[in-house]
C-alpha cells in the first residue's frame, strides 16, 4: 500500500512511542502539565515494558515511596498515565516515523497515520543476541536473553530449561540467577569473556552465595547441540579446555537500544550508542521528534528512565510553547571524541537557544576501564575538567551545565587525559 | 497413512525433493517424500544464499547448467502463479585488483557461451554510480542482469504443498534404513513405515550416498560437506547495495558473496569450509569475523551496521565434479547427488530432467492443479499485517503476525519444532532475534508442537 497517498486519519498534540517505563511518566506528566491529548502507543497487548516482567524487587521506591515488584511498578505507571487521561493504545504497532512527526500505525483493526505536534520516541532496550556478541558453535532453541527467560517465566508460566548456564556477569546476569530461582532451579555456571565479573564489586560475591560457579576470561565459547542445547565449551582463564553440560543459555546483558524504527527513518542514530542524536533537550536531528528513556543509551535503571520522562515532558511543554506548531530548526553542535576509551556521550550535540530545563548532566559510555580526567573544550578554550573514572556498562557522568552556559560557536571536544 | 503403494517414492525433503514431488504429481503420479528429519528442509536446504543462478559461471555443456538454466525458466514461468516472490537485483561480478580483472573477459566470454546473452561490461564509473556504497577500490566488473534473489524456504515449501494439496503423502521422520527391489516394485523400510512403490528417486543431498548403499549397495559417489558460513545484517544494511555483488571465482569456490535477501537483509558469505560431518552446521567467530571484514572491505558502510543473525549451510559436494544423476533402469532407481550448490536454482530443472529420463509412463498429467496457501514472507511484497483482522503482531522485527502463526500450525504441513516455524513465518528471525517474542511464540505454540522447547513450570 502506499503510504504517501493515504490520508492523515488523526491528530494529537503529543504521541509516545513505547509505554514503558519512560513513555508512561512522560505522558502523565504531559497530561499534568496541561498538555490536551497525549497519546501513548504500545505495540504488545498490555503497556508497562521491561517491568512487568521483572517478578523482582526493587522498584518505585522514589516515584511512588514503596518498594514494589517490577509487575506491580508497570501497573502503577499505567494506571497514573489512565488517571491523568492518558490514552493508551495497546496492541498497536508503529510502523514508519515520517519528517514532522507523522507515524504510520498498524493494529488488529487496520492502518491509519497519526500526525503529532511532537512525537517521543521512548521504544526502550533490549539485550545483545548471541549473533551479535558473534558466539560460536551450533544453533538449537534454548538460547534465550534473560528479558526473554523472565517473560516465559514470570508472565508465560514456561519453564525452558533445568540446569542452564549463564553467559555474561553484568547486574542483570544477577537478576537471570534470581529468575531460574524462581523456578527452583540454579544455573550451573556463570561465564564471562572479561577478566572480572561486569556487576559492581558490591555484588560481586553473589553468584558463588547462590552456588553458581564462576568462569571468567574464558575464551572460544561454544554452544552445542542440534534439536536442544547439550553443552557449552570454552578455554578458561589458564587456557584449559572446559565442557559443561547443560541444557539451555541465558545470553545476559550488553543492552542496546531497540532502536529499529530509527534505522529505518529519516531520523539521524549514534553508532556509539545505537540509539538517535539527541540535543540537551533530548531533541532528535527532526526537532518534530524527542527521545527519552533506554533508548537514548543502555542501559539506565527504571527509577532513572521514569525521571527521564517527567524531565523530558517538561521540556516538551516549554518547547511546544515557545515554537508552537512549527518546531525550531535543530542545527546542534556537535559533542565530538576520539580517544578509544570512550564509546559514546549523550547528548550529542548542543543545540544553540540555551541552557534552561535541559540536561544537567552528560551521560558518557566506556569502552574500557578509565581513571583520569575529562577535560570539554570548545575552539581550544577549556569550558570544564574534572576527574573521571568508571568501567564500560557502569553509569557514569559529567555536568553538562559548564558547557551549556558557554556561547558556543564550534563543536564541543571531550578529551581524556 | 491409508495408502502405501506409489508410483514415485522421493527420497529426502529438501529443495530438489520437493520439486521432484511437485513435478511427479502433477504429471499424474502418486507420490511419496520421505523425509528422515522431523522437519522437510533440515538438511542441504537449510541454509543457502538464496539467489536464483543464471548459470553464467557454471561448467560448460554440463547438466548442471542445463538444469540452472532451466530451472530458472522454470521458476520465471511458474512464479506468479504460486505466488512466489522475486527480487530483481541483478549481479555484479566486481574484480579488485588486476590479475582479476585480466579474468573477466574469459569469465564474459564464458557465460555467453552458457547462452547468457544480456551480460554487460560495466566501467569502474558505471559500477560505482549503480552501486555509490560499494569501495572505490573496485576496478572493474560486468553485469548479470538474470540473477535476482528469491525466498529459499517458502519455495521448497510451495513445491511440497502443491505437491500435496494435489494427493502426495509427506512422511517426515521416515528415515530410509534399507529396501528391496522385485523386479517391478520397491519395498523401503523406514524408521517410521514400510512403504512400496514402483520408482525410487535419491534426493538425499548430504546422505544421498548412504542411502544409494543402503538400497543398491553400492554408491558411485561420495559426499564430502562443505560448510559455509553467513553473516546476515541488519535490514538496515540493505540500502548499501540493490545488487548481487559477486567476486572473481577461484577454481574452488564463488567466493564470498554479498547479497540482498528477500526479507530486506543484506547477506554475506559463504566460506567453503570441506568436513566430514554430515551434521555440523556450526559457526565459529574467528570466521564470523572474517567475514565481516570481508564485507567492509567491500561496503565499507557496512562498518555501522549490527549483525542480525549468523549460520552455516552444508553443501553436499563430493570429489567429482559436477551434479551425479544417474539412473539405474532395471531398478527403476534414480539417484539425483551432489547437488553442491545450486539446488535451489536448479531444483525445476532437475525434476523435470528426471522426468525426462524416466519417459511418460502411463500417467496422465493434471489440467488444473489444485494451488496450496502461500506465506508471503517477502519485504518487498504485501504482508499479512498489511491487511485488518490480523490479531496481534507477535514478532514486531520480522512483522509476523497471530493469524499467519496459527495458519501455519493449522496447515496442511505444520511445524514440528521452533526452527519449522521461523522457517515458515520468519517469526524470532529479526532484530532481537527472539529477545521480545520468544516467550508469546512459546505460549501460543503450547502443545501444538512435536518438538516444544519448554515445559509448563
Amino acid at each position: 500500500m502506499n503510504v504517501e497517498e493515504r490520508e492523515i486519519l488523526a491528530f494529537c498534540a503529543v504521541a509516545i512511542v513505547g509505554g514503558g517505563t519512560a513513555g508512561l511518566s512522560l505522558a502523565t506528566e504531559l497530561r499534568h502539565l496541561g498538555v490536551g491529548d497525549v497519546v501513548v502507543i504500545e505495540r504488545e497487548t498490555e503497556a508497562g515494558g521491561v517491568p512487568r516482567h521483572c517478578g523482582h524487587y526493587p522498584f518505585g521506591l522514589r516515584e511512588y515511596g514503596r518498594l514494589m515488584k517490577g509487575p506491580d511498578y508497570a501497573r502503577r505507571n499505567v494506571a497514573e498515565a489512565q488517571e491523568a487521561g492518558v490514552r493508551v493504545l495497546t496492541g498497536t504497532a508503529v510502523t514508519g516515523l515520517h519528517p514532522g512527526g507523522v507515524l504510520d500505525l498498524s493494529g488488529n483493526a487496520g492502518s491509519a497515520r497519526l500526525s503529532a505536534l511532537r512525537v517521543v520516541l521512548c521504544t526502550g532496550v533490549r539485550e545483545a543476541s548471541r549473533a551479535q556478541r558473534f558466539l560460536g558453535g551450533d544453533r538449537p532453541p534454548g538460547v534465550v536473553a534473560t528479558g526473554t527467560l523472565q517473560d516465559m517465566v514470570y508472565l508465560k508460566g514456561l519453564r525452558p530449561f533445568d540446569r542452564p548456564v549463564i553467559l555474561g556477569s553484568e547486574l542483570v546476569s544477577l537478576s537471570a540467577i534470581m529468575t531460574c530461582r524462581h523456578l527452583g532451579i540454579t544455573p550451573l555456571a556463570m561465564i564471562e569473556e572479561e577478566e572480572r565479573l561486569i556487576a559492581r564489586p558490591l555484588f560481586r560475591p553473589f553468584p558463588a552465595l547462590m552456588g553458581v560457579r564462576l568462569h571468567t576470561g574464558v575464551r572460544d565459547l561454544r554452544i552445542h547441540g542440534r534439536d536442544r542445547v547439550e553443552a557449552v565449551s570454552f578455554f578458561d582463564r589458564y587456557g584449559g579446555a572446559v565442557s559443561l553440560e547443560t541444557d539451555g543459555v541465558i545470553v545476559s546483558g550488553r543492552f542496546r537500544p531497540e532502536a529499529a524504527l530509527i534505522s529505518d527513518s529519516h531520523l539521524e542514530r549514534d553508532p556509539g550508542t545505537g540509539g538517535p542524536v539527541v540535543d540537551q533537550f533530548g531533541r532528535c536531528s527532526d526537532p518534530s521528534y524527542f527521545a527519552a528513556g533506554n533508548l537514548l543509551r543502555a542501559a539506565e535503571t527504571s527509577g532513572w528512565c521514569w525521571r527521564e520522562g517527567v524531565d523530558t515532558a517538561r521540556r516538551i511543554v516549554a518547547d511546544i510553547a515557545r515554537y508552537g506548531v512549527q518546531p525550531a530548526t535543530n542545527a546542534p553542535l556537535p559533542i565530538q571524541f576520539s580517544h578509544p576509551a570512550l564509546r559514546f556521550v549523550v547528548p550529542q550535540g548542543i543545540a544553540p537557544g540555551g541552557s534552561q530545563g535541559a540536561m544537567v548532566q552528560m551521560q558518557l559510555g566506556l569502552e574500557r576501564p578509565f581513571s583520569g580526567r575529562l577535560v570539554a573544550r570548545s575552539a581550544g578554550k577549556v569550558l570544564w575538567s574534572g576527574r573521571l573514572s568508571g568501567a564500560p556498562v557502569r553509569r557514569v557522568l559529567a555536568p553538562l551545565a559548564p558547557i551549556l552556559h558557554a556561547r558556543l560557536s564550534a563543536p564541543v571536544d571531550l578529551a581524556l587525559e | 497413512m491409508s495408502q502405501k503403494h506409489f508410483d514415485v517414492l522421493v527420497i529426502g525433503g529438501g529443495v530438489v525433493g520437493c520439486a521432484m514431488a511437485r513435478h511427479f504429481t502433477l504429471a499424474g503420479a502418486s507420490v511419496a517424500l520421505l523425509e528422515k528429519a522431523p522437519d522437510v528442509l533440515d538438511g542441504a536446504s537449510k541454509g543457502n544464499s538464496a539467489i536464483l543462478h543464471t548459470g553464467f559461471d557454471a561448467p560448460p555443456d554440463s547438466l548442471e547448467l542445463a538444469c540452472i538454466q532451466r530451472g530458472h525458466a522454470l521458476y520465471l514461468r511458474d512464479h506468479a502463479g504460486l505466488q512466489l516472490p522475486i527480487l530483481r537485483t541483478g549481479a555484479l561480478v566486481l574484480a579488485w585488483n588486476a590479475e582479476q580483472m585480466a579474468k573477466l573477459p574469459a569469465l564474459i566470454a564464458k557465460g555467453q557461451a552458457n547462452g547468457v546473452s544480456d551480460i554487460r561490461m560495466l566501467s569502474r564509473a558505471q559500477i560505482l554510480a549503480r552501486e555509490p556504497h560499494l569501495s572505490e577500490t573496485v576496478v572493474g566488473g560486468f553485469e548479470v542482469p538474470g540473477e535476482v534473489v528469491i525466498d529459499p524456504w517458502t519455495t521448497a515449501h510451495v513445491y511440497l504443498l502443491q505437491a500435496m494439496a494435489n494427493g502426495a503423502t509427506l512422511l517426515r521422520s521416515a528415515e530410509v534404513l534399507s529396501g528391496d527391489f522385485d523386479g517391478a516394485h520397491w519395498r523401503l523400510r523406514t524408521s517410521a513405515d514400510e512403504i512400496t512403490g514402483k520408482q525410487v528417486i535419491n534426493c538425499a543431498g548430504l546422505y544421498g550416498d548412504i542411502v544409494d548403499t543402503a538400497l543398491l549397495g553400492e554408491s558411485t559417489f561420495f559426499i564430502r560437506p562443505r560448510k559455509g558460513q553467513f553473516l546476515v545484517f541488519d535490514k538496515a544494511a540493505s540500502r548499501l547495495s540493490s545488487s548481487i555483488l559477486l567476486p572473481v571465482p577461484t577454481d574452488k569456490t564463488k567466493g564470498i558473496v554479498i547479497c540482498p535477501t528477500i526479507f530486506g537483509n543484506l547477506l554475506v558469505g559463504p566460506t567453503a569450509e570441506d568436513q566430514d560431518s554430515r551434521t555440523d552446521a556450526s559457526t565459529d567467530r574467528e570466521t564470523l569475523e572474517s567475514l565481516r571484514m570481508t564485507g567492509k572491505r567491500m561496503l565499507p558502510g557496512l562498518a555501522s551496521f549490527e549483525v542480525t543473525a549468523a549460520y552455516a549451510g552444508l553443501r553436499p559436494a563430493c570429489a567429482a565434479p559436477g551434479y551425479q544423476v544417474r539412473r539405474v533402469p532395471d531398478m527403476n532407481y534414480v539417484s539425483v547427488g551432489a547437488i553442491r550448490s545450486t539446488g535451489l536454482s536448479a531444483a525445476l530443472g532437475l525434476a523435470e530432467q528426471v522426468a525426462e529420463m524416466l519417459g511418460r509412463g502411463d500417467h496422465v498429467p493434471m489440467i488444473d492443479p489444485q494451488m496450496p496457501e502461500v506465506e508471503r514472507l517477502s519485504d518487498y511484497h504485501g504482508r499479512d499485517w498489511q491487511e485488518p483482522g490480523y490479531g496481534e503482531i507477535v514478532c514486531h522485527c520480522e512483522r509476523v503476525t497471530r493469524r499467519e502463526i496459527d495458519r501455519v500450525l493449522a496447515g496442511p504441513m505444520p511445524p514440528r519444532s521452533l526452527q519449522g516455524l521461523k522457517r515458515r513465518t520468519r517469526v524470532c528471525m529479526g532484530r532481537c532475534q527472539g529477545f521480545y517474542c520468544r516467550g508469546t511464540v512459546a505460549q501460543i505454540c503450547g502443545d501444538r508442537l512435536d518438538m516444544p522447547q519448554e515445559d509448563a513450570a
